[in-house]
């Protein structure tokens, strides 16, 4: 398939590439960044990438489920799509993990795969794979090119389908021969998405509801979640909360959503969050959800989880009200649209002090707690170190993991858009990619990726972008020599039978990282973290520390697998 | 609980995989389902029938449903006031001395003779699905030797009275 450039009909037509017309609509998109990796399947459309001059960055992570973290990493905190190409087969099912991960938790991607050419789909042709059947339960939605003149209009509803509504991945599969072909160019790329209605308003007559409610409520819970985020609502949130002064829990993923730092601030919900928090939400009498899907690391047991509660919910996807929990109030839109039509009511504030009094107690008396070893490196302080000496303001990329805990616990999130962490899907691998998506995303910000020993195995080729691109990512692992919250679970639930879950045969991670070129720096002792803190974000590039923790370091509280969030275990004694 | 879903589409590529999908996904029960193009062009008309625990797992399929992108309208029509019919090919051993009993039992279900051999009849029948039931059953002891159906299709009819809910009421479905 020979590729020409471009070329005239004789009536002065202009015939461009399948390839072209996708380059086109990505820059009409406004993409500025694509992570891809490229393969023959691919090829005319990085040989259009070539021609076209880079209209975008092309950023070649080292693998293609490096690719997709990164480009949610780089969603997560700027708010934009993020764009990934991958080639047929291998490359496009080296995607799954990403895609499912985005899914999960609603990151806007818009993912472009090669195929074999049209002629061969069905035959079992070289790298293909049906990748259109792969990934449709697990995108928003996707496409397979029929013909190039589509392409404009597909792209375009790619990138609308992937950005409103709840966000989302989608999937544009195209065969070779449409990207090498050529064909007339297509002036039209207007939507043609009849059942796609992601704008709604939120029902006047239940935001009344809830409004009543509040207004009778004794123990009202407000629980934040990405929702708020994705919406770009936060500061509608505070304002909202601070006028009717009520308490706010955040889910995992909801981190950021509320400043971390607030009197209001209860902290996180759920399996590893604080007592206060999981109390409140058991005792509440009202509960206002907004942006959170009651994930069951959340709920705990549904039984227990808001027992004595009137439930509002308020989420832009419909299904997801009353899918766990039943609710009283459905309020279908936008967090911030929400928000903002609550705030221009007139609701009596309702009154809470004792309530509100009782969970400042709480908070004082349970907080998150551990015992300092002194000696060895202690992970709860040293997040709460890296708090401190990145000023709370670092952007924070966590892998999975019982480290991914302690960050979420002890890093208060004063401002949004600054947590990256794998919540629904919990992927292993997540962690560093995600980081280098951030830093490309916000070239200014400071980037902490704090990862395990295990986890940052699964991803830990993409130290070569770092390298390369100069990102000054800061990669904190936290080693304990184990694939911590697995040995966790055995030592908890299953007899202390650590049953294929101790690394005692790590890599030497500072000789990887300077193969890599990478500077690195082992901490072992306690004394020793503050002064390689300042000195690594004074530093002006990227450096990886390998923290050395003790081996038995747990998560605590926990609501135990089947248990309820009012049978925490581990709270302060 | 069974449930008729009738659902209108956008027909684009892989649209009935991405709804059976999501059906086998969040386990949901379908007893069939049928396709066809619409009133509109590029619209397609699906028809579910389902068999859900309750009214929560219905609200989600319901849900579930209206959230794929190619799903213009879903109405669940159970209670409606519905034409609802199913199609059946039921090929029965039949030698010549037993056709004419079996044209008997034909009759009255008002089903049609569409093919003949020596040894076999085979049977096209219309109807509400516990109709199409009814006359298996009676077909049965003749020696059954195989049947198609295309599971049901419906519509709204076009006056939605009282007494055509009492109608669907007694549907099976
Ligand atoms: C891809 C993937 N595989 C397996 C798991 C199961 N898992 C959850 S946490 C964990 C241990 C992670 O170990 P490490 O990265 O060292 O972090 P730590 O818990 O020690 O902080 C494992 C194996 C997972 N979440 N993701």
């Amino acid at each position: 398939m020979a590729v020409e450039a471009r070329q005239k009909t004789e009536a002065g037509k202009e015939f461009v590439t399948g390839a072209d017309l996708l380059i086109e609509a990505l820059v009409e998109a406004k993409v500025e960044k694509v992570f891809g990796y490229p393969g023959g399947a691919v090829l005319p459309i990085y040989d259009a990438m070539f021609r076209h001059e880079f209209p975008f960055e092309h950023i070649l992570c080292r693998h293609e489920q490096g690719s997709i973290h990164a480009a949610e990493g780089y969603a997560r905190v700027t708010g934009k799509p993020g764009v990934v190409v991958a080639t047929s087969g291998p490359g496009a099912t080296n995607l799954i993990t990403g895609i499912t991960d985005a899914m999960m938790d609603s990151l806007p991607l818009v993912i472009i795969t090669g195929q074999v050419a049209q002629g061969v789909i069905g035959t079992d042709a070289f790298q293909e794979a049906d990748v259109l059947g792969l990934t449709t339960p697990i995108t928003k939605y996707n496409y397979q090119i029929q013909d190039a003149k589509e392409l404009p209009r597909v792209i375009n509803e790619a990138f609308y389908i992937a950005t409103t509504g709840r966000p989302g991945p989608v999937l544009i599969d195209i065969p070779k021969n449409i990207s090498a072909e050529l064909t007339v160019r297509n002036e039209s790329n207007a939507i043609e998405l009849p059942g796609y209605q992601p704008n709604v308003k939120p029902n006047a007559l239940q935001l009344q509801k809830l409004a009543s409610l509040l207004e009778k409520a004794e123990r009202p819970v407000l629980l934040a979640g990405a929702g708020v985020l994705l919406s770009d609502g936060a500061t509608y949130l505070q304002e909202f909360v601070e006028k009717y002064e009520l308490p706010v829990v955040n889910t995992l993923l909801g981190l950021g959503s509320f400043p971390g730092e607030h009197e209001l601030f209860l902290g996180m919900g759920g399996m590893h969050g604080t007592y206060t928090a999981n109390m409140a939400i058991y005792e509440a009498d009202f509960l206002i959800n907004i942006g959170a899907r009651f994930d069951d690391r959340l709920t705990g047991k549904v039984a227990n989880f808001a027992p004595g509660a009137k439930v509002a919910h308020i989420d832009i996807d419909p299904a997801e009200i009353g899918k766990i929990i039943r609710t009283d109030v459905p309020i279908v839109g936008d967090a911030k649209t929400a928000l903002q039509a609550l705030l221009a009511m007139d609701i009596k504030k309702p009154e809470t002090t004792e309530w509100v009094t009782r969970l400042m107690e709480n908070k004082v008396n349970y907080p998150y707690w551990y015992n300092r070893s002194e000696k060895q490196v202690s992970p709860q302080w040293l997040i709460e170190q890296i708090c401190e000496k990145s000023k709370g303001e670092a952007i924070v990329a966590t892998d999975v993991g019982q480290h991914q805990m302690w960050a979420a616990q002890f890093y208060a999130f004063n401002k949004p858009h600054n947590w990256l962490t794998s919540g629904g899907l919990g992927t292993m691998g997540f962690g560093l990619p995600a980081a280098i998506g951030a830093q490309l995303g916000r070239p200014d910000d400071l980037v902490v990726a704090i990862v395990g020993d295990g986890g940052i195995q699964m991803t830990i080729q993409e130290l070569a972008v770092i390298h390369e691109r100069n990102l000054p990512v800061k990669v904190f692992i936290v080693n304990n020599e184990a694939l911590g919250m697995v040995r966790q679970w055995q030592e908890e639930f299953h007899g202390e039978r650590y049953s294929s879950s101790l690394l005692t045969q790590n890599p030497d991670f500072l000789k990887i990282a300077e193969g890599y070129g990478i500077r690195s720096v082992l901490v072992d002792k306690e004394k020793d973290v503050p002064g390689v803190l300042e000195e690594v974000f004074a530093y002006d590039g990227p450096v990886l520390v390998d923290f050395r923790i003790h081996w038995k370091e747990k998560v605590f509280p926990m609501v135990a697998p089947g248990k309820g969030i009012n049978e925490m275990v581990g709270v302060k004694p | 609980m069974k449930r008729i879903i009738s659902c209108t589409v956008q027909n684009r590529g892989g649209v009935l995989n991405r709804i059976t999908g999501m059906f086998s996904k969040r386990h949901f029960n379908i007893e069939s389902i049928t396709v066809g193009e619409s009133e509109t062009e590029g619209m397609a008309k699906m028809t579910f029938v389902v068999n859900v625990e309750d009214e929560h797992k219905l609200e989600q399929l319901t849900k579930q449903l209206h959230k794929q992108i190619d799903v213009i309208k879903v109405s669940d029509i159970t209670e409606k006031s519905v034409v609802a019919r199913e199609l059946a090919l039921v090929k029965v051993t039949a030698n010549s001395q037993l056709r004419a009993e079996i044209q008997g039992l034909i009759d009255p279900f008002r089903g049609t003779v569409v093919d003949i051999s020596k040894e076999t009849m085979t049977i096209q029948v219309t109807g509400k699905t516990d109709k199409i039931d009814a006359f298996i059953l009676l077909l049965k002891p003749f020696g059954i030797k195989e049947i198609a159906r295309t599971g049901v299709t419906a519509l709204l009819r076009g006056q939605q009275a009282k007494p055509y809910v009492a109608e669907v009421n007694s549907l099976t479905i």
